[in-house]
């Protein structure tokens, strides 16, 4: 999509509501160098959420939508749950179908797209909580990356079923008590990052939503390597905050607390040397171009 | 709803954003369907059910198209591989299960391609949670059902129980009765799916192996004609491509929030994708020539049915009238739309009337009964189920039998 196709029609401009008027504005579609950092100062894709007050989700949501390279060519495909309360809010085109279905519903999407439009580069992002990605969707996760569908898949590990109460699944951790593990949980946290490395992804990260530089980076990379190379796949730490018996403002430590030495978060990548290629080349490739515009803007204002 | 509508000069309207008379990338010239079938040469043709998707399918201008196997569909799936190698398919591939393909199937829609694809039986369960849900995103996927058994202990034999499960998922049901039912159906069934007053999902269906794994002959008009493609901007919802503005597409979530909104938007959305399965009617009826096809219903007896059993009734109403004994014969095309208004026209007079069946559920003798006057004249059967096959004979002996007249022992007749 061009910039051009989010215009306000002058004649109805006066009903159109304030928030849409600011995203036509003021918001970072087409900016090559957008990031975390636009927060506060230009106008977010993601209008409100409905999550609980202080759900790690919506921090989440709110720096992955800063972070996209090409929010104006991209679709986002959801799944039941937690985040399926968000995307209605989202300024990007998204799809919710069925629970568990998002990967084969990217799969089919990203052909088509690629199909549809061959000289333009369209990202199909995954966004789906952990029991969507892992539990009853496994299968299809896991299909989607044997057969190197170029699209990025972000889980929201929660390490619960949280939109149905509070339930286990196979991220949660080993002995933890939960609905339908009320002995506590007997095997261990689902080794995702691992299966996701093996089963064919260019480029896997697990980290938290701590930092929002180091979530920019993540969701960079894994969309420019899904776009190249292959699948990619990121798993964020999300507490749910109200599973887990937390007030609104203590996600953020439980966050970091478990990115700690020996957590079950410290941030970890694997990266297949293709990627780390085209990732480096991306970087020295940025550069010059940042160096070229700072340049630039020096001789404007000499 | 469901009123009659005026067949005379009626004609469909297919999408023209791309010109008629240009030529897409394999040669074939784009063309109206009316003119495909209408104006074009015909030429006959023996060959397989199997063989008839395939040839539908070459001049289908299909974008996508997702495949599994399972008998018996197993081969024009295939079949459509090849035709994607050749360059008629846009994208092709195998998916996982038919849930996962039917999600692909989705994702495709979702993305701006007409998508074709097919199953049966097993297949049409395990991708059911999917069927609903394409009706309520409003995308108009093909999914050619070749019915076959869904019981356990496993079978593979033809069985048409499977439509049973299809008739509330807000689909278009239709249900070719020939090989050329099954090619006129899936080409005319994009265009009426895809009218921008419809835009549902549509399953075409057939008898498996009774129509996928027979010859007949089956007229084709020239392999150089192709429909004119899917515009997926003719669409009551945004395309999922990031060409047009994100809207807010809800003021909020569809679950949760406000219960009573949530209630009336569900309500509503629900009646509208019924009410866009009834507004198919005006788009088929020219192209199909009615919901229904009738013969004799001035008289007192009357077979209606669809499928295959209509051609065992059409025997079995030769065999009857050998023996002085006349009957009438209704074939319905569409299931949903379901002809109400015709059928009860058509059925009229009848003082008797026979729903022949390949399930053991009867469901089309249900669909009757809830629909017509009287309807204890309606008799549910004979049906057969599990694959067994219908013989007109055994029609015949049904209908003589309820009517009080002497049936010769089995195998004297015809
Ligand atoms: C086929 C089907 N089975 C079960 C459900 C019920 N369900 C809705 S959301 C959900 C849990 C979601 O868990 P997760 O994917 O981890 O997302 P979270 O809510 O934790 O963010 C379940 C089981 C459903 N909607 N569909
Ligand atoms: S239930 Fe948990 S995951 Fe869901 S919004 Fe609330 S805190 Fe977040
Ligand atoms: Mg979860």
């Amino acid at each position: 999509m061009s910039k051009e196709k989010i215009v306000l029609c002058d004649d109805l401009a006066d009903v159109m509501p304030p928030e849409y008027h600011e995203l036509v504005e003021n918001a970072t579609y087409g900016d090559q160098d957008r990031g975390w950092k636009d927060i506060g100062s230009s106008k977010e894709l993601i209008e409100q959420h409905s999550l609980c007050a202080g759900c790690p989700e919506s921090i989440a949501f709110r720096y992955i939508l800063a972070s996209l390279p090409a929010p104006e060519d991209t679709v986002f495909v959801g799944s039941t749950g937690c985040t399926s309360l968000v995307f209605p809010h989202v300024a990007v085109h998204n799809i919710h179908s069925l629970f568990g279905n998002q990967n084969a519903i990217a799969s089919g999407l990203k052909r088509t797209l690629k199909s549809r439009f061959p000289g333009v580069e369209k990202d199909v992002v995954v966004l789906a909580g952990d029991g969507a990605t892992v539990d009853i969707g496994l299968d299809m996760t896991m299909q989607s990356w044997f057969r190197q569908e170029k699209f990025t898949t972000i889980c929201f590990d929660n390490e619960l079923y949280a939109n149905t109460g509070g339930q286990e699944s196979g991220l949660m951790q080993k002995g933890f008590v939960a609905k339908m593990a009320p002995k506590g949980k007997n095997f261990e946290k689902v080794r995702l990052a691992e299966i996701a490395r093996e089963a064919g992804c260019a480029y896997v990260a697990v980290l938290t939503v701590s930092k929002p530089n180091r979530v920019e980076q993540v969701i960079k990379n894994a969309v420019l390597v899904a776009r190249e190379i292959g699948p990619t796949f990121v798993q964020l730490y999300t507490p749910c905050i109200l599973e887990i018996g937390k007030q609104s403002m203590e996600g953020l430590d439980e966050m970091k607390d478990s990115e700690q030495i020996g957590g079950r978060f410290v941030q970890k990548e694997y990266i297949t040397d293709e990627a780390q290629k085209l990732l480096d080349s991306i970087k020295e490739e940025t550069k010059i171009r940042k160096k070229a515009a700072k340049e630039a803007k020096k001789l404007v204002n000499a | 709803m469901n009123k009659q509508v005026e067949l005379k000069n009626r004609k469909i309207i297919a999408s023209q954003h791309v010109k008629l008379g240009q030529k897409n990338k394999m040669g074939q010239t784009y063309t109206d369907v009316n003119d495909i079938f209408y104006k074009a040469k015909q030429t006959a043709n023996f060959m397989t059910g199997s063989e008839v998707i395939r040839a539908a399918i070459k001049v289908a201008s299909v974008g996508t198209s997702v495949a599994y196997p399972i008998t018996p569909q197993s081969e024009a799936a295939a079949l459509i591989g090849e035709l994607y190698a050749e360059g008629y398919v846009d994208e092709y591939f195998r998916g996982e299960s038919e849930f996962a393909v039917m999600g692909q199937c989705a994702g495709s829609a979702f993305g701006g391609h007409r998508v074709f694809t097919t199953t049966a039986g097993p297949g049409t369960l395990r991708a059911m949670e999917n069927f609903p849900m394409w009706a309520g995103s409003r995308l108009p996927i093909q999914v050619c059902v070749t019915c076959r058994g869904i019981n356990s202990p496993l079978s593979i034999q033809p069985d048409t129980l499977e439509m049973h499960y299809l008739l509330e998922t807000g689909m278009l049901v239709w249900h070719a009765e020939t090989a050329q039912d099954l090619f006129d159906y899936i080409l005319k069934g994009f265009i009426v799916a895809e009218q921008p007053d419809v835009h549902v999902p549509i399953a075409v269906c057939c008898d498996g192996f009774f129509v996928t794994h027979t010859k007949d002959t089956v007229d084709l008009p020239p392999e150089d004609l192709c429909l004119t493609p899917y515009d997926p901007y003719r669409n009551p919802q945004p395309v999922m491509d990031m060409e047009t503005a994100p809207i807010r597409m809800m003021r909020d979530p569809f679950v949760m929030k406000s219960n009573y909104i949530s209630y009336a938007t569900h309500a509503s959305w629900q009646q509208e994708v019924k009410a866009a399965v009834e507004r198919s009617r005006k788009h088929t009826i020219p192209l199909l020539d009615g919901l229904i096809d009738e013969e004799n219903t001035d008289r007192e007896i009357l077979i209606v049915g669809s499928g295959t059993a209509v051609s065992q009734s059409r025997e079995a109403i030769r065999l009857l009238e050998a023996e002085g004994i006349k009957v009438g014969l209704v074939k319905i095309k569409t299931i949903r739309p379901f002809p109400y208004e015709e059928i009860r026209r058509a059925t009229k007079n009848a003082k008797h009337i026979f729903v022949p069946e390949f399930n053991v559920a009867g469901w089309l003798a249900r669909e009757i009964k809830a629909n017509i006057p009287d309807n204890e004249r309606v008799y549910v059967g004979p049906h057969v189920a599990g694959g067994m096959t219908m013989p007109s004979e055994v029609i015949v002996e049904e209908i003589k039998k309820h009517l009080g007249m002497e049936v010769a022992a089995r195998g004297t007749l015809g």
